[in-house]
Parts: C-alpha cells; sequence; structure tokens
C-alpha cells in the first residue's frame, strides 16, 4: 500500500491567490477612487479660480453716461495666468449682445446654480476649455439690463496636475497591492501553520508511539484531531489485542510442549530401536525449536509490554553482564566455550534492568548457540561518544553477506543458520530495547578473523 | 548702400509694401544662399541693421538656408499673422502683448529643445512664446537741461522738478504715443498698474507740454540734440550705445520701479518651415541666454536673476494678464485717460 496521499490543490495557493485577487480588486478601487475624488478636486479648484475672475470683471461693470463700461482688472487675467500656463479667453455681453472679448466662445447650455453661476466644459479653438459665465443686473436709466461674463481656460494646467496624480495613484495602488499581497502571504502561511505544526508533530512520532494527540489546535482542526484519536485508540487495541492473542498463545503451547518432551524423554529412555531412538530425538530437538520460540515469543511480548511504559532507573551495566553471563556458563561449559568479560565497573547508563538484561541475554545465547565447541566469547564494555558499548563477540560462522539489519525483523534468520535451534526473534528484542533506550544495535563481522560481533549501544547516563 | 556691403548674397531689396504683401511692411531682406534652398522666412519688428549679424551668423551655421527677413509694426504683424494668416516661420516681436494674443488664440506653434528647456519659467510660455532680451523703460535726459539739479532718483524726485521747474522743462518733454507705439502703450499700461504715481506725472508732464513719439530712437536723438530735457520710458537698450558712442545723454533707472519688456519670438502656426523655424529660435535663445553673448547678439546681456538682484526692476510677465489691455473697451478707456492727462489743447 502507498504512503503517498492524494493530492488536488493546495490550501496555502489557494488562500494566497484569493487574498491577492482581493487585494488587486481593492488596489483597483482605492485607485478609481482617489483618481475620481483627484479629478473633482482638480475640476472645483479651477471652478473656483475662473468664478474669481469672472466676478472681479463683473464688478468692474458700470453704466457711464447711459453706457456700460467695463474695465477689465489685470488681476482677473493675470491670476489664471499665475495658476498655469493655459490659453485664456473671455467674452461680456450685454442682454445677449457681444459687447467684448471672444465673440466666438460658445454659449454655456447650463442653467446657473443658486450663486448664480454655471460651468461647462466646451470646445474652443480646438482645445476642451472649462469656461464659467456670471450675470449681473445693473440699471440704465430706469431700465434694468443684464451684464453676462464668460471666462474660460483650458485644461491643460489641470490635466496636468491630474497626470501628475494618476501617476501616483498608481504608485499607491501598486504599493498598496504589494503591502497586501506580503500580508496574504504571511496570513496564508499562519492559516495553515497549525495544519503543519500538527503533521509534523505526528510524522515526528516513533513507530511504537500510539498516544494520542494532545497539541493544541485551533477549533477548525479538532474534528481532524478527534477522528485521528480515535483511529489511533481503534488501531492500538486491535495490536495490543494481537499481541495479546501471540503471547497467550505461546503461554498455551508453552506447558503441553514441556509434558510432551518430558514425555518423549521417557520414552527415549525405554526404547531400544535405534530407528525409534532417531524418530524420537529428531522429535525432542523440534519440541526444544517450538519451545524455545514460544519463550522468545512471549519475551517479546513483555519487552513491548515494557517498552511502551519504560522504567528508567539508575544502571551499572557491568553486574548485569556479570548476571547475564553467570546465567549462560552452564550452557556454554557443556560446549566447552570460554566467555572472557572486560567491564568496567564505573559506567551507568539509566533504563530497565529486566529489559536490557533480556537483550544481553539474547545476545549471549546467540553467541553460544552459533559458537563451534571449544571456542571464546569475549564480552567487552567501553564508553565512546558518550554512549556504552556492550559488544559480544564469538568465532561462529558469523552474519552472512549483505544480512545487516535485516536480521532485526521478526522471525528474520540467517541463511547459514540451519541446524541450529531459533525463533529469529533475538535480535529483534535487542534491537528493540535498544531503540526504547535511545540506542541502537550494531551487527558486524568479527574484526578477528571469524564470528560475530554484536554491540549494544546504550546512552550514558 | 550700407546693406549691400555688408550682404554679400543680398539679392533683393525690398522696401515699404510690395503689392503681394496686404500688411504693410517697412522693410524686406532676402539672405539667398542657392536657388532653390529652403527659405526661413522671419517677420520682425527690429530694424535689419540690428538683426543681421544674427541673420548671418545662422546662415553660416546653416549654409544653405535662405533667410527671408521682413520687417513690420507690431500692428502689422498682428495683421499679417492674424487676419490674412501670412506664412512665416519666426515671429519676433517688442509687443509683448501682441504675441501673447498670438499664442493665446493658437496661432503659435508650440517647440521644445534643450535651448527652450534652459530658460527660467517667466521667459517661456506654453513653449510657444520665447523671451530672447531683457528692456528696461529708462529716463534718458539731457545733461545740459538739468545743469545744476540733481538728477531724479524716482518719480516722485521729476514731479517734484517739474513743479520747481515748470519754465526749464516746458515743451521739452518726450515719451511716446501710445496710440502709435505698442511699446508705449505697454509700458503704459505696465507703469499704471505698478503704481498710481504713473497718472500723477502724466498729468505734470500734460501740463507741461509734452511731445510724443513713435520710436525710442528719435525721442533719443532730440534728447542728445538738446530738443528735449527728458524722454520718459524710452528704451534703455538704445540709449546705451549712444551713451557710449559719445551722445549728450544720460540714462536713469528710477528708483521706484523700472519697467523691463522682453522682446520675444515665436513660430505662427501657419509656418511652412516649423523645423527651420526652430533651429532660428533655438539659435537665438541659445545667443540670448548664454550669460555670455556672442558678438551677433545686438542687444544688453540678459541676467536672468536681475530682478531677484535689483527689486525695482519689474519685468513684464507673459501671460493672458497682458491680454486685459488688448481689451478694446479697456484700451479705449485708458487711452482715453492717458489723452485726457498727456494731451492737453
Amino acid at each position: 500500500m502507498s504512503d503517498k496521499a492524494v493530492i488536488t490543490g493546495s490550501i496555502r495557493r489557494r488562500l494566497t491567490f484569493r487574498l491577492l485577487l482581493s487585494s488587486a480588486l481593492l488596489a483597483g478601487l482605492l485607485f478609481v477612487i482617489v483618481l475620481n475624488f483627484a479629478e473633482k478636486v482638480a475640476q472645483v479648484s479651477q471652478d473656483n479660480i475662473l468664478d474669481a475672475s469672472v466676478t472681479s470683471i463683473l464688478e468692474s461693470a458700470t453704466v457711464l453716461d447711459g453706457e456700460i463700461s467695463i474695465d477689465i482688472p489685470y488681476a482677473a487675467m493675470a491670476m489664471l495666468g499665475n495658476v498655469s500656463d493655459d490659453r485664456v479667453f473671455y467674452r461680456v455681453t450685454v442682454d445677449g449682445a457681444h459687447l467684448t472679448g471672444y465673440e466666438d466662445l460658445p454659449r454655456s447650455a447650463l442653467q446657473a446654480n443658486e450663486r448664480g453661476r454655471s460651468y461647462d466644459t466646451v470646445d474652443f479653438l480646438g482645445e476642451s476649455v472649462r469656461m464659467a459665465t456670471a450675470s449681473r443686473l445693473l440699471a440704465r436709466g430706469q431700465r434694468p439690463i443684464h451684464v453676462t461674463v464668460s471666462v474660460a481656460q483650458t485644461r491643460g494646467g489641470a490635466q496636468e496636475t491630474l497626470q501628475e496624480i494618476w501617476r501616483n495613484a498608481v504608485y499607491l495602488g501598486i504599493g498598496f497591492f504589494a503591502v497586501a499581497g506580503a500580508l496574504a502571504v504571511a496570513v496564508a502561511q499562519s492559516a495553515i501553520d497549525p495544519l503543519e505544526r500538527l503533521a509534523a508533530s505526528v510524522s515526528r512520532r516513533g513507530p511504537q508511539d500510539l498516544r494520542p494527540v494532545v497539541a493544541e489546535v485551533p477549533r477548525e482542526m479538532a474534528p481532524l484531531v478527534e477522528a485521528l484519536n480515535r483511529l489511533i485508540g481503534r488501531l492500538q487495541i486491535t495490536l495490543t489485542r494481537s499481541e495479546d492473542f501471540m503471547a497467550e498463545a505461546a503461554h498455551r503451547v508453552r506447558t503441553p510442549l514441556a509434558t510432551v518432551r518430558a514425555q518423549a524423554e521417557i520414552a527415549l529412555n525405554r526404547m531400544d530401536k535405534p530407528e525409534n531412538r532417531a524418530s524420537l530425538n529428531d522429535m525432542i530437538h523440534a519440541l526444544d525449536e517450538s519451545s524455545r520460540a514460544a519463550g522468545q515469543l512471549l519475551d517479546h511480548a513483555m519487552v513491548t509490554f515494557r517498552t511502551d511504559q519504560l522504567e528508567h532507573v539508575p544502571l551499572r551495566p557491568s553486574d548485569l553482564i556479570a548476571e547475564t553471563v553467570r546465567r549462560l556458563q552452564p550452557v556454554a561449559g557443556l560446549k566447552d566455550i570460554a566467555i572472557t568479560v572486560v567491564a568496567p565497573t564505573d559506567l551507568r547508563v539509566t533504563g530497565d534492568p529486566i529489559l536490557i538484561q533480556n537483550a544481553l541475554g539474547n545476545l549471549l545465547d546467540n553467541a553460544v548457540k552459533y559458537s563451534p565447541a571449544e571456542s571464546d566469547i569475549a564480552v567487552d564494555m567501553w564508553a565512546e561518544d558518550g554512549a556504552c558499548h556492550i559488544q559480544v563477540s564469538d568465532q561462529g560462522a558469523g552474519f552472512p553477506k549483505g544480512a545487516g539489519k535485516r536480521l532485526t525483523r521478526r522471525f528474520a534468520r540467517g541463511s547459514n543458520s540451519q541446524g541450529t535451534v531459533g525463533s529469529g526473534l533475538g535480535l529483534t528484542i535487542a534491537d528493540e530495547v535498544a531503540q526504547a533506550h535511545g540506542g541502537r544495535l550494531e551487527l558486524e563481522q568479527n574484526p578477528e578473523g571469524v564470528g560475530a560481533c554484536v554491540s549494544l549501544v546504550l546512552p550514558l547516563s | 548702400m550700407r546693406l549691400a556691403r555688408l550682404a554679400p548674397v543680398l539679392i533683393t531689396l525690398i522696401t515699404l509694401g510690395t503689392a503681394a504683401r496686404a500688411f504693410e511692411s517697412e522693410a524686406h531682406v532676402i539672405y539667398e544662399a542657392a536657388p532653390g534652398s529652403p527659405v526661413l522666412r522671419i517677420l520682425s519688428t527690429t530694424d535689419i541693421e540690428i538683426f543681421e549679424p544674427m541673420l548671418r551668423a545662422f546662415q553660416e551655421s546653416n549654409p544653405g538656408t535662405t533667410i527671408d527677413y521682413t520687417v513690420a509694426s507690431s500692428t502689422e504683424m498682428m495683421n499679417a499673422l492674424m487676419s490674412e494668416g501670412q506664412a512665416f516661420d519666426v515671429a519676433l516681436s517688442s509687443a509683448m502683448d501682441l504675441q501673447t494674443k498670438l499664442a493665446n488664440d493658437g496661432m503659435a506653434r508650440s517647440h521644445v529643445s534643450t535651448a527652450t528647456s534652459r530658460l527660467p519659467d517667466w521667459a517661456n510660455w506654453r513653449d510657444q512664446v520665447f523671451a530672447f532680451t531683457q528692456e528696461a523703460a529708462t529716463l534718458v535726459v539731457s545733461p545740459a537741461a538739468f545743469e545744476g539739479l540733481a538728477r531724479p532718483r524716482n518719480r516722485q524726485d521729476l514731479i517734484t522738478l517739474l513743479r520747481e521747474h515748470p519754465e526749464r522743462f516746458r515743451g521739452r518733454i518726450g515719451t511716446y504715443d501710445i496710440r502709435s507705439s505698442g511699446a508705449g502703450y505697454l509700458f503704459a499700461t505696465q507703469d499704471a498698474r505698478t503704481s498710481e504715481i504713473f497718472w500723477r506725472l502724466m498729468e505734470v508732464m500734460g501740463g507741461l507740454g509734452t511731445h510724443l513719439y513713435c520710436c525710442s530712437a528719435e525721442m533719443i536723438s532730440d534728447v542728445a540734440s538738446g530738443k528735449l530735457a527728458f524722454a520718459y520710458n524710452a528704451l534703455g537698450s538704445y540709449a546705451e550705445p549712444r551713451q557710449a558712442a559719445g551722445e549728450a545723454i544720460e540714462i536713469v533707472m528710477p528708483e521706484d520701479f523700472v519697467t523691463v519688456m522682453h522682446r520675444t519670438a515665436l513660430i505662427p502656426a501657419s509656418s511652412r518651415s516649423p523645423g527651420l523655424g526652430g533651429a532660428f529660435v533655438d539659435f537665438l535663445l541659445e545667443a540670448a541666454w548664454s550669460g555670455d553673448p556672442p558678438d551677433y547678439y545686438p542687444f544688453a546681456t540678459v541676467n536672468p536673476r536681475a530682478s531677484d538682484e535689483t527689486p525695482s526692476l519689474r519685468p513684464i510677465r507673459i501671460g493672458p494678464g497682458l491680454l486685459v489691455y488688448l481689451d478694446d473697451l479697456k484700451r479705449a478707456s485708458f487711452s482715453k485717460a492717458w489723452l485726457d492727462a498727456v494731451v492737453r489743447e
């Protein structure tokens, strides 16, 4: 089964893209609003100055000897020139009849506002001009007359201002978008963060770690974590059940096996026919192997159980080595195997003594099993790089080439182990113990010629 | 004759109103490069004698360009360009108001170049009207007539002098006739705009009998000859070389204010070779604004910071303000007021 997920899209990318899109929309909106506003302001400021010009011309209108006289003030035109280099046009009419100025200047079609002014944009002499118009009543004798003044100015200055504002609005929009974009990326990242933290904490777990996830997560992720915890719970139950089942099975099998073996021994003693004795011997050998496998299965179940609730006790490994060697000495004696121990007593580790002893027992048991008669087994212990190395080397067949780590898997045995009683669980147990203590198991060929060399490496306390 | 001696390539000299032109030109000269070569047509208010070195220098740096130079009064120039749509490539005029009106009414082409970009803001209007001189309206006095009197430092001094010594100055005062001189009208309107004292001075001058002139040159000649005691608003740029040449005149710059006008150049919209017109405008502006004008530049050195250094200088601003005094009603009422003050019959 592949552990690759089926991926469609990315939350981060989708989130970033949508945030960027909305930033772009907002930036565009901002640009349009600023421009619109600026256009109004530019228009109003031009209207205001045209208005001032019109007013000052209107105020210069007088009736002199029954004639309308207009004395256009210099400032009326000069003020327009102060603002920009735009062209300026004006016209004065009296009761609709042309009096002075540019006669062809278009008349505003717009109604005057409440202040008697009208502003219009018209075309004159090939250019668009803004024009302000206002009227005033004068009296000629008894008759009222309307004096109307229009002042118009081309819009170059206003356009220039607008262009400047346009440029600034573009920069503003781009700046806004850049900032919003950076924020969008950051926001998308921070939204993803809890998910990534959870993923990291789950994938950091050891292979045996089936504790529920207790990391704090945002509310939206609670259902996911709860579902995950329920899944882990079910998995744990299933695993425990199968381990229990194995241990129970091994236990149930071991006792009858012992009974059968005892009966077979008795039968062997009673048999005289060599062929019967040979088959009974085979039977006893097979029973031994099954019994040993059952024992190791029990050991393994015990190791699994204890590593789940690992004890941390200060230990002196030299004591554990001495105890293990003492226990195996009789078996070794049967094959005339000499076990030499070099173990400094000042090294300390922290851990579960039963587990470590079990691991050592398995290593030494293996060494005795696979060693030829009248050979030597060496147990050495030393400290190196903050770790305690306990090395067991024998003069047996050693490991087959290229076997390596495979031998630490359950029920894996070397290709050269036929004829030797074994279950394939010994190295598995030692490896699990080493890992549970934060150490490791190293398998290599005996550097001094033939034989295997296995090191249990545990961190020093 | 003098012009022919100065101009070996001078082919034609037509004076006073050719039939092909409805407007009245005062002089017309063509500096021909080669038959069929492109023609740069200049319409100017400045006399040929003054401009010739400049034209020849331009022709030297642009060989293969025929220059057609026509002199006309500013009013006739306006007729030619505005009403008749005559095709000229450059218009040079001392009438800033009329040049401004031409540009304002869309009769000028925009021209942007390195030469125009070097001008101060006030010397360039719309990239269409370019100032190329700086000429002050001064008081040109006859030292003999002022013998024993302190030179007036300002207009108030002058008024006091005229009141205290009416016999000495009666009939010996000259100024522009604003009805016939565009520059005179321009100076008078600007003076009136700047200070009310102008009107008092005109009243006093009118009371003593004032001779009216069309041109600065004649006014200065009459001062030099002693016919006039002083000329009001005569162009300093005309008086300076003549004073330097030893004529009996003195130039007084009033301390209250001195109106400064600019001759301006523009490229008429009717131009048939605006590129050539632009090249000449650039040539002219470079000469004027270089800070160290070449020999062929016929006017006083332009100082862009003059009005900063001498606050009494009041340069006339090119811009829509000048249109005000071209308004028919305004012109009529101003002329009437001026005539009432100056001319007493």
